[in-house]
Order: structure tokens, then sequence, then C-alpha cells
């Protein structure tokens, strides 16, 4: 299970890169390979204003319909939007091609609080 | 949790291991699309040993059959199959099957897994014309080999031959070294192809050499969620989603294998309703934007109105857009009518189409 070192995580199977006041996100490796085969990447959310946890997207494979959860408040402000026609990057490149959405972070103190590498690995069992 | 023959074969293979119907089933091993795929353009093979088989004979297995199905089984001659139904005697359906006439007084039926108990003890509860049964479920396997290529790549394991063999037509023969199996043009994908019947013994010796005969022709092991998809791509209906208990033929589009030729299980009222024409009707449609339906969503007009319910749907892998099956009143069931599907917050307007969703 692919796992970078160099990036965050949360409970919910989501990585997060942080660059300055720029977070990327997308869905684990693990979480991809869960869900199976990726059709459809909804988020609605664009542009607007959200609080950490608040769902800011959906993200459907062919048996299952998954909410995704935001790591960090912010302004939503990029969707890939690649994945509109090509969902499937995110089953191929979860941490490359098929990145989700950019956040403008209103709170950079949040990133304590989520995981290491190291740690999403032990709860993941890997 | 019961497992079938080929259960570590599955997991050998890698395959994801879901409970389904009771039994430890493979989800899917490469991926659902491909799978699909390989259905589509080539061949695959299912286990499906969890369905359940029921073996009806004696002097009076015909009229035992002809009560409790919906289909008139006495069209059937050696060597035929046909889709058929359980009514029950309020208006639902107890199973959907297949009734398989295997010799001039034996009758093979073929279940849903999911509803094996309940079938049984439907039919026996039926029985007072002295028909013999017996319950093979737990002894018999079932592959499906389906696709385009199913034919030219399994001929060598048969002296049969499997060309001749017309959809819903089935020879009891030999095949992969097993002497006497049942090769069966039928299936649940629309893309050909034909279903082995064979005892738990044999199952594996029959796996193996069918997939070294499909080697070159691209053979892969196909699980239930492609089965899933393949089958609501053809419209057929999934028993527990699109028919169950509440659901009658009739409204279900079934009345082709519904035939008033003879008395069966609530035939009367059956009919009544075949003649006043159902209030609601299941029909096929088609998202026209992005969007997947799902069992359970509700259908409404554009005002939000809650007209009727999701009872399967997907994205189509073979048209790449959102598909699926649900219950309407009869007003909005024509053809080209439009309704929307409420998914999450928003509700994705959809075009009723006529069946199969996907031309082979």
């Amino acid at each position: 299970m692919n796992i970078p070192s160099e990036l965050k995580y949360t409970k919910d199977h989501e990585w997060v890169k942080v660059e300055g006041d720029i977070a990327t996100v997308g869905i684990t490796d693990f979480a991809q390979s869960e869900l199976g085969d990726i059709v459809y990447v909804e988020v609605e959310t664009l542009d607007e204003t959200l609080a950490a946890e608040e769902i800011f997207g959906t993200v459907e494979a062919v048996k299952t319909v998954s909410d995704l959860f935001l790591p960090l408040s912010g302004d939503i402000i990029e969707f890939n939007n690649a994945l509109e026609d090509e969902p499937e990057k995110v089953n191929k490149d979860p941490y490359g091609d098929g990145w989700m959405i950019k956040i403008k972070c209103s709170n950079l103190n949040e990133v304590d609080g989520l995981l290491s590498a190291e740690a999403y690995k032990n709860l993941i069992g890997a | 949790m019961k497992n079938t023959a080929l259960t570590k074969t599955h997991e050998a293979l890698g395959a994801k291991m879901v409970p389904f119907a009771g039994f430890n089933m493979p989800v899917q091993y490469e991926g659902v699309n491909a799978e699909h795929e390989t259905v589509r353009n080539a061949v695959g093979v299912f286990d499906v040993s969890h369905m359940g088989e029921f073996l009806i004979e004696g002097e009076y297995a015909l009229a035992l059959i002809q009560k409790v199905t919906t289909n008139d089984a006495s069209k059937l001659t050696i060597g035929k199959a046909q889709y058929s139904c359980m009514p029950n005697d309020t208006g639902g359906i107890v199973d959907d099957l297949i009734v398989y006439r295997v010799k001039e007084n034996t009758y093979l039926l073929v279940v849903n897994a999911s509803n094996i108990e309940k079938d049984w003890n439907w039919i026996e509860s039926k029985n007072d014309v002295g028909a013999t049964m017996r319950n093979l479920s737990d002894d018999y396997s079932l592959l499906a080999i389906q696709g385009p290529k199913a034919v030219g790549a399994m001929q060598s394991l048969s002296s049969h031959d499997l060309s001749s063999i017309d959809f819903y037509n089935f020879v009891v023969a030999d095949f992969a070294g097993i002497d006497y199996v049942i090769i069966s043009a039928t299936g649940y994908t629309g893309s050909g192809g034909f279903e082995i019947y064979c005892k738990n013994s044999e199952v594996k010796q029959i796996w193996d050499k069918v997939f070294e005969a499909g080697a070159d022709y691209g053979i892969k092991p196909i699980g239930l969620a492609a089965r899933d998809t393949l089958r609501l791509e053809m419209g057929y209906c999934l028993y527990g989603n699109d028919i169950d208990d509440t659901t009658s033929p009739i409204e279900a589009g079934l009345g082709w294998i519904t035939k008033f030729t003879k008395e069966f299980t609530n035939s009367a009222a059956l009919k009544a309703e075949k003649e006043q024409g159902p209030k609601r009707k299941l029909v096929a449609f088609e998202l026209d934007e992005r969007g997947v339906p799902r069992h359970g969503y509700d259908i409404v007009e554009e005002t939000g109105n809650i007209i009727g319910v999701v009872t399967s749907g997907t994205m189509s892998p073979s048209l790449n857009k959102g598909i699926g099956l649900g219950y309407v009143p009869t007003s909005f069931s024509e053809i080209g009518s439009k309704i929307y599907i409420q998914i999450r917050k928003n509700a994705i307007p959809a075009t009723i189409v006529k069946l199969p969703f996907y031309k082979i």
C-alpha cells in the first residue's frame, strides 16, 4: 500500500499536501482500492468556504458512494476538472493526477491535527 | 456463511470476497470495469454456485410447476429452458427462476441463492399433487461462461457442437473431461455464452480446464459486481431490487412470461391487473446529466413531488452514463417521458428509454 511519507492524512482516508496556505486534497491509495473503480467525483462546493470535517463532495464507485470530508477549514479554490471525464485517474494515480481539490486554508494550526504517514499506516493496519 | 467449492480458488486469484446471500462470494478480481469489458468483448467466467437447484420429478411434476410458475411449462420439450417467476397469493413475486425440462418427467428449477429456503417451502406448500422434490443446491456448482468468444474458446472441451445449442436450450454432454454436465445456452449478461451445471466435486477440474482452453481468447474470472452492471445494461430484473414479494409480474414488465393459458397462483388477480393495466410500471431510464442513480433513490417530478423509487442503478460501463430501473405511475411510463432522480441535494433529469440500454 502506497503511503507517501511527505503527506498528511485523515481518518477518513484523505491525503493532504500543504504548501504555504494552500492545501491539495485527494483520497489515499487504500481508499481507492477499497472503493474499487471510481465512476464519478462530485464536488459542488467550489468557491465555498467550509469548516474542517464538513462534506465537500462525494466519490462514487460502481458499488458504493462515499462522502468526502474537508480536512482543513478554508475556501475551496480549485477542483480537478480532469476528473469530470476521467474519474479513473483517482484509481490510477491517487496522489498525483487523481487529486481532487485545493483549499486556501483559514487556520493552519489545524495541520497539527492531521495524521502522519506512520499514524495513517497504523490506522489502516498496513 | 457458506463457501462454494471454488472459494479457495477465488482467494488465490486475489478476489475481493464479500458475503452475498449467505455465501462468501468474489465481488471483483481486477476491477469491475475491466471485468465488464472482458465479458462484452471476449469471454469471462463467473462462479455462481450459490444459485439454488431443485429437481421436480414424477408423473405430477409438470402439474406442480404449472401451478407455481407464471410461464407455460407445458411448452417445454426435453432440452429446452424457460425464464419464469413464482407469484405469491397477494400480488407479489416469491422468486424468478429458470425451468429446465431435463427428461420426460424431470424438471430442474434454478432459483436465487437468497431465496432457496423460501422457495423450497413455498413450492412444498403447493405440492398437493404429489410431485417428488429434491433440493440439490448444496451438491451442485454453476459456472457461467459468458461473452462473444465463449463458444470458440470452449469448443475444444466438448465433443458436442456448442454452436448448435440455441439460446435457452441445453444439452447433457461431456465437458472438460467430465462425462455428463448440463451445458445451457443461458446467462445473465446479454453477451451470449453458457452456463455449466456440475457436481461440486467436478467444478475445480472444469474451472481449470476452462481457463486453459480460454487462455488464447483472453478469458478472465468475473465477480458479482460486473455481473450486476452487465445484467443492468440489458435491463434484466434482479430479485430483491427490481422485483420482490410486493411487486407484481405485470407491473415489473414480466407479462411476457405470464401466460394466462393455464391457472396458477393468483392468476385471476394478475389477469385482471393485466386487463385493467397496472397502476405503476417498472421503467428504464438514462440520466441526462452526470450522476449515478442507485437503489432506493427517489424518482421525482420537476416540482420535487415524489412519484417513485429507483430499484437498480449504476454508471453503465459500456455507455458511460447513469442508467437505472424504477417504478413510476403508469402515466409517467411512456418512452421519452422526463423524470427526475433525486441524488442527494439535486434532482437530475432523466429520460425513460426502451430496453436494453446497451444493444449488443
